[in-house]
């Protein structure tokens, strides 16, 4: 299923039949776009590195193998039909012989998709109850997501940790299970979990309570984005599942479990950041920030992206977010707080201290 | 009716003035008039929303790019789909059926002909309701204008809270009002077709378009009522704090998604099965036989109508339904697969053995079915519940979806209208031209469309206004973008010929595909009464039975 077997096949048999400058553009195009594929962000179904991936993606094998089968003896068929079939001149004066039908004919092709469709059927059933049925080994890590406009609130309560976009899970290793249980919500409209290496996608909907897990094997960064649309920045609604090995995520509960850093030089950016209406949004944990529409900012600078993905999380880049977050974001439902340069500049040194 | 209607013959039409002949387009009665008015009408809805898809693909076609800002492109892909559904695919399919549902049964008009105008104003005002929201309605960002919500309207996002300002307002009422024209328009086919046969026409002697029809008519009476009824839900939650889909006040958002496919999933097969209905006209006569199985068919047909009322939460497999659910859903959705496999045998069956002429209609069949069975397998895919999770809402479903309505539904209605045109207009179009279109339009379809699966499969969205680079979807992104160029020459090619042949086009004659069902047997185009003498029909193929006295079919059926 590797695309890039599949590119090195089209590759060859363009370069073997000697390259016109047309074929050799197609190549350049093609290995430009492998380049690209060795990027680590990797969101093909077919290479799924996680439980219920895996067994989605050997009931989509299944599936595919049987329908190329189908496409390959019908197509196959109407092709061979039409050129065998084809008006030749001497069929100008007469008509063919007039055939009105077979019963026994329609009986076989209706007896024989009732049975690959009684297949499909059975096979995805079990499927179905392997997904849906799972129940959570003892250690099991519990989070919620909720979907916001536009970006993800993470919760662990067992652990205390709220973060947002980002989602820390440990690896399953040696036998080891730790998968990690989703309860999907939202706050405002229908979103999508989505990691396609990791697992299927399920909505989260307002009012309503969904579940899903993944159980990544190796330890690495999923991307994936919201499935939903949800408004007008659904495009720009990435989410990141972080899976670490089992010391790595103890480390990374811990140091999400400090509390924030409280320099005292850096409290005139912090008074501004207080004296704002940002907290009525964001929220500082042990501090009196507690607004709960945007996202907790207790380890801001631990997360790899602002905006949901949009622009990595650097220290100019968030400079240039606190100027204006519409000039990075259209839409996005933070404003532009007008701050001048000098309460620009204490701030983001305030912020980018909230490691 | 047929008294007053002696009254004008097509070439003393054209000497009238203009404003004269615009009048009598709107008050005109007349099945073909209005007919051809439909497909007019869907044209021109059908360049518009054509151009939306251009520039959408415009956008698309590298990372980043900035051709359209977030909120336009996101009026573009609503008010495409709304477009193309309602105010395309349903009004071609309503001019289909009434201009040849009258002449293929031998009759003289619908059976109510007011009704047939109203229904085709209706539609036509709900189109320019539509896009009035374009000068009237600010959108979900506050400014700018026209609906930002999909053409599903998923809930809560249609609610005052997040949908301010009007458009979703105009949005509902504009298929609102529409969905009263189709109603109108379906009730009307189903008297004509029950009460208006000629002598001798019983049922099971009906071309297979008219049964195909009929069932897609009384399709349309059972899918319109759960969208009209959400829809006036929705106004209610709007604009009387009903909180029906209104979740913050304890209003189910997926409610409306129940209500929307139930109206939703059938109207896939209220477009597909007019496409199914040309296909069996055209292919048999351009391979000089008849319909395989014509029975098994009307059977099909049938089935496909019943069983695609019982499949809409396939649509929604990621809401998160029960296991068991989603199993009855599978089951039930793969089940779709074997009348429709059914048909695609049919055709086949006919084609073996026959002589196949590869005229322009012909070869836009043909072309639509390797690509309905492409759509019909990617269907199945999407139908396995965890393969669904997968590719639901990615690029896979939007090449599977244009792959039926692209490659199956428009392909056919490209066929239908090369077929018919010389009948409605008494001029031939354009080998040439049609042979342009045909290419163009073919390669522009499977460029912009094949590599959509791909893209799917690597994990892109549907609805996005862009990407990042860096995760392989850039290259067919670009190829598709590439095949709506393809895909706009081959339409402009066709836009041409329409216009052109109807000058210049060589004349027609009353039957130049040397066809068997009635409407070939009166002028081309028909006079306002249809049929001097009303005809009578012993066979399915009344023409077949005309030309060969020797061999008539009644003596087999």
């Amino acid at each position: 299923m590797s695309l890039n077997w599949l590119w090195l096949i089209i590759k060859n048999a363009l370069q073997r039949r000697g390259g016109t400058s047309l074929c050799l553009a197609v190549v350049a195009m093609l290995e430009a776009s492998a380049a690209y594929a060795e990027v680590p962000t990797v969101t093909n179904i077919f290479k799924p590195l996680s439980t219920p991936a895996e067994s989605i993606y050997q009931n989509a094998s299944l599936v595919l193998s049987i329908c190329a089968a189908i496409f390959l003896v019908v197509g196959g068929l109407l092709a061979y039909t039409i050129i065998r079939f084809r008006r030749r001149p001497e069929d100008e004066s007469r008509e063919p012989p007039q055939v009105y039908g077979s019963n026994q004919i329609e009986l076989a092709w209706t007896v024989i998709p009732v049975l690959i469709v009684l297949v499909i059927t059975l096979a995805t059933t079990r499927t179905i109850y392997d997904v849906q049925g799972a129940l959570p080994p003892p250690d099991t890590v519990n989070v919620t997501v909720v979907g916001h406009q536009w970006w993800w609130e993470i919760r662990y309560p067992d652990l205390g940790i709220v973060t947002a976009n980002e989602l820390h899970v440990p690896v399953t290793e040696s036998g080891i299970r730790r998968p990690t249980f989703l309860k999907l919500e939202s706050a405002d409209v229908a979103h999508s979990f989505w990691v396609p290496q990791l697992a299927g996608k399920i909505d989260l909907i307002p009012n309503r309570r969904n579940q899903m897990w993944i159980e990544p094997t190796q330890p690495g960064t999923y991307v994936g984005n919201c499935a939903e649309y949800c408004g007008m920045q659904h495009a720009r609604m990435l989410l990141r599942v972080i899976a670490h090995t089992p010391e790595d995520f103890e480390r990374w509960v811990a140091a999400q479990k400090q509390p924030p850093v409280d320099d005292p030089q850096l409290r005139a950016g912090r008074d501004v950041f207080f004296s704002t209406s940002c907290i009525n949004c964001h929220a500082i944990k042990q501090t009196r920030a507690n607004g709960q529409f945007g996202p907790d900012l207790t380890h801001l600078m631990s997360r790899e992206t602002l905006g949901s993905g949009v622009v990595p999380n650097t220290v100019e880049n968030l400079r240039a977010w606190v100027r204006d977050p519409q000039h990075i974001k259209p839409g996005a439902l933070m404003p532009n707080m007008q701050l001048s340069d000098g309460e620009l500049n204490q701030m983001v040194a305030y912020l980018s201290s909230l490691k | 009716m047929s008294t007053q209607e002696i009254a004008l013959t097509p070439a003393a039409e054209i000497s009238l003035p203009l404003t004269a002949r615009l009048h009598d387009l709107v008050l005109t009665v007349d099945h073909k008039k209005l007919g051809l008015m439909y497909i007019g009408t869907a044209l021109v809805f059908f360049a518009l929303s054509g151009l939306m898809a251009f520039t959408i693909r415009m956008q698309l076609l590298v990372p980043n790019n900035a051709v359209l800002p977030p909120d336009v492109f996101n009026r573009f892909f609503t008010m495409h789909g709304t477009t193309m559904v309602f105010f395309v695919g349903m009004p071609i399919i309503a001019g289909l059926m009434n201009y040849l549902v009258p002449l293929m049964i031998g009759a003289r008009d619908m059976a109510f002909p007011r009704l047939n105008a109203f229904g085709y104003w209706m539609t036509l005002f709900g189109g320019a309701l539509l896009y009035f929201s374009y000068l009237a309605a600010p959108g979900l960002a506050g400014a700018g204008s026209a609906p930002d919500v999909g053409w599903f309207a998923y809930a809560p996002l249609t609610g005052r809270a997040f949908s301010r300002g009007s458009s979703t307002d105009f949005w509902i009422l504009g298929l609102l009002v529409s969905g009263i024209g189709s109603s109108a328009s379906a009730l009307n086919v189903i008297a004509t077709i029950v009460t208006l046969r000629c002598k001798g026409m019983t049922f099971m002697r009906m071309p297979l378009f008219v049964w195909m029809v009929l069932i897609v008519s009384g399709m349309i009476l059972l899918a319109m009522p759960p969208l009209s009824a959400a829809q006036v839900m929705l106004l209610l939650d709007r604009f009387l704090g009903a909180h029906f889909f209104d979740t913050q006040a304890g209003g189910s958002a997926v409610l409306w998604q129940h209500f929307f496919w139930l109206f939703g999933h059938p109207e896939v097969y209220i477009l597909m099965i007019p496409a199914f209905a040309s296909a069996s006209e055209i292919i048999p006569v351009f391979s000089r036989k008849p319909i395989f199985g014509y029975p098994a068919m009307v059977a099909a047909t049938m089935l496909i109508g019943l069983i695609s009322v019982g499949v809409w939460a396939h649509h929604m497999f990621s809401i998160g339904m029960t296991a068991m659910s989603n199993t009855f859903f599978v089951a039930s959705t793969l089940l779709v697969g074997v009348p429709t496999g059914i048909k695609i045998f049919n055709w086949l069956g006919t084609l073996y053995g026959g002589q196949i002429r590869f005229e322009l209609p012909m070869l836009f069949c043909l072309g639509f079915l390797f690509q309905f069975l492409i759509a019909g397998l990617t269907g199945v895919m999407l139908g396995a519940a965890p393969f669904n999770w997968q590719l639901t809402d990615s690029y896979f479903v939007v090449a599977h979806f244009h792959y039926t309505l692209v490659g199956g539904f428009l392909f056919m209605m490209f066929a239908a209208i090369y077929y018919w045109y010389p009948k409605a207009t008494g001029r031939m179009l354009s080998k040439n031209l049609g042979l342009w279109h045909f290419w163009l339009f073919l390669i522009g379809f499977h460029l912009t469309f094949d590599p959509q699966h791909i893209a799917g499969i690597l994990g892109m969205p549907r609805r996005i206004y862009t990407y990042d680079p860096g995760r392989s979807w850039e290259i067919y992104n670009m190829i598709s973008s590439v095949g709506a160029l393809f895909q706009a020459a081959g339409v402009a090619c066709l836009v041409i010929n329409l216009l052109r042949s109807l000058r210049h086009g060589t004349i027609a004659g009353n039957d130049p595909w040397d066809a068997w069902t009635l409407e070939w047997s009166t002028t081309s185009p028909p006079p306002e009464y249809n049929f001097e003498i009303l005809p009578e029909v012993r066979s399915r193929r009344p023409l077949w039975d005309l030309k060969h006295p020797e061999d008539p079919d009644w003596k087999y059926e």
